[in-house]
């Protein structure tokens, strides 16, 4: 059960899909006007996250590699309709609040990025634990950006009034710029505890992700390093003024 | 002998202006429009400047001693900031509107893109949006001691006849700082004449919005319809001392005159078939994002590229 416990606390702080992988940034932006919405799109997500990673692991040695990308989407899609009949069925009001965004997490770049990334290419109770990981981490990140705007744009959490009589709620918080900056300023806020955690000497590997700057041999493709990355760029710089000077010595 | 052979690189003429200069003559010219609107509008828009102009430059020293960075706030970029915030918000407003405001536009708007030089958009004016969507109620309250009602643009909208010489001298309702069409082209032209500012933006700007409003305002050639609407509202403001911004206005001639055009045409659009009365904000805005696509497409060709097809 060890790797069961190293992916979920990968999926909730490591690689937090939010604040670290930077995916699923539709959802993320679109639902968090209020703290239960996020969390309602978040437990959604888990659901359909973890049930998914789960069959592909399962066909993993049937699907074909050339075809991969639909089979992932009708399994996902399968999943989806299921968990929206049910939100419509049972919990009606966050059906209404979610609206369009519950059928699109078929296209939620987190399970098709963790689908790919890891459950196709491991066994199945793994895959089970990072898709629960992924999706408790994109719930306690939707949560939170939900609870900061609720409580700015409206004075509430969880729809309960806490702030006092004659705060004026920040109205811009609850519509979409409002989104924007509370993720940026979250994000900031977490990359600034692990610098600094570093620079202390503390050991970070807990919290870190376990990346190595190696991007070209890393499996991770939804790595955020990947998008910007400044060790990989000088890297590639060097690699460039090597390749120019093996061609003069050629010359 | 030194002093004879100093040998440096170029450039080897250097002008004596820097950015305090500039920025302590825009102070200058904002003092006519500011001491207007203490005078039309009593003691509470004194307060609201000084609030306003405190908390930007007090949030932009904040920031740098926090962040262990050297002090800018000797530029005046934030009195600036502060100030032509502060003539953008409607003497009704509670003081900590100004002080909401005044960090924003320095801190989110300015410091978090890197400072003076660095933001992509006229911190002044994006603080305004943010109070304007944040706060609506609050911001388009333009009832005060003197007058109360709507502003002479909305009524120009909603088809009430409006007083042209009232509007020109400024004793209309509306935000501190954009009532008085004499004191900011008094402004203006003192930054003309200290060579400041230019004609490009402002001309091309005021020239597009007339021919806009001439052809879909649905008055035809009025000229008592086209004055209205050029002294309504912030667009002298807008057009002297916000489009002309030195880091968010296109640095290409050319390009400066597009700037001005486009956003005459996206004033006219939204003060005409916008919901609300007035747009100018928001065309500067949106012109503001869409700098460097017009430096890009403007750019200039280098001496002797470009001459024959290849």
């Amino acid at each position: 059960m060890n790797s069961a416990k190293e992916r979920l606390i990968n999926g909730i702080v490591k690689e937090n899909p939010t604040f670290v992988l930077m995916l699923g940034m539709c959802p993320t932006l679109a639902v968090t006007t209020s703290a239960i919405n996020g969390l309602g799109m978040g437990l959604t997500t888990m659901v359909v996250l973890a049930l998914s990673n789960v069959f592909i692991s399962l066909l993993r040695g049937i699907i074909p590699d050339k075809v991969r990308i639909p089979a992932f989407i009708v399994i996902i899609a399968s999943f989806v309709t299921v968990v929206e009949l049910l939100l419509q069925g049972f919990i009606p009001f966050l059906y209404e609040a979610l609206g369009i965004y519950i059928p699109l997490i078929v296209v939620n770049c987190i399970i098709l990025g963790r689908a790919e990334a890891y459950a196709y290419k491991n066994p199945v109770l793994p895959s089970l634990f990072d898709g629960i990981g992924m999706g408790l981490g994109f719930s306690a990140a939707l949560t939170c950006i939900g609870a900061v705007r609720e409580l700015l744009g409206a004075g509430e959490i969880f729809g309960i009034h806490v702030m006092p009589d004659s705060f004026v709620p920040v109205s811009i918080f609850i519509m979409a710029p409002g989104a924007f900056f509370v993720l940026a300023v979250l994000t900031a806020i977490q990359n600034k505890v692990k610098i600094n955690g570093e620079k202390k000497g503390k050991d970070m590997s807990k919290i870190q992700s376990g990346c190595n700057s190696d991007c070209m041999n890393c499996a991770d493709a939804g790595c955020a390093h990947r998008l910007y990355d400044e060790k990989a760029d000088s890297g590639s710089v060097e690699k460039t003024e090597k390749v120019t000077k093996e061609d003069e010595n050629n010359g | 002998m030194s002093d004879l052979m100093k040998v440096s690189s170029n450039p080897h003429i250097r002008s004596k202006t820097g950015t305090s200069n500039i920025m302590l003559a825009v102070v200058i010219a904002l003092l006519p429009a500011a001491g207007f609107g203490i005078y039309n509008f009593g003691i509470g828009a004194l307060i609201t400047i000084v609030v306003t102009v405190a908390s930007t430059v007090l949030t932009e020293f904040v920031f740098e001693k926090i962040c262990k960075k050297k002090v800018t706030i000797g530029d005046y970029s934030a009195v600036v900031t502060g100030l032509l915030l502060a003539l953008n918000i409607p003497v009704s407003a509670p003081w900590w509107i100004g002080v909401v405001g005044g960090v924003f536009a320095i801190l989110v708007v300015k410091m978090l893109f890197g400072g003076l030089g660095q933001n992509f958009m006229n911190p002044a004016l994006g603080a305004r949006c943010f109070l304007l969507i944040s706060f609506t109620s609050i911001m388009t309250n333009f009832d005060c001691d003197a007058y109360t009602g709507a502003t002479p643009l909305a009524d120009l909208k909603n088809g009430v006849d409006v007083n042209i010489l009232k509007m020109v001298i400024g004793k209309t309702a509306g935000t501190i700082g954009e009532t008085s069409m004499i004191a900011i082209v008094a402004g203006a032209c003192f930054l003309i004449l200290m060579g400041v500012i230019d004609l490009r933006i402002p001309g091309s700007y005021i020239v597009s919005f007339v021919i806009f409003i001439s052809i879909f305002g649905g008055h035809g050639v009025d000229f008592a319809y086209i004055s209205a609407h050029l002294a309504g509202g912030g667009l002298m403001l807008g057009a002297f001392f916000m489009a002309t911004d030195y880091v968010t206005r296109p640095v290409t001639k050319n390009g400066q005159y597009l700037f001005g055009i486009l956003l005459g045409i996206l004033t006219g659009i939204f003060r005409i078939f916008g919901p609300s009365a007035e747009g100018v904000s928001y065309a500067i805005i949106i012109g503001n994002l869409l700098v460097p696509l017009i430096e890009k497409i403007t750019l200039p060709k280098a001496f002797g590229k470009g001459g024959e097809k290849a």
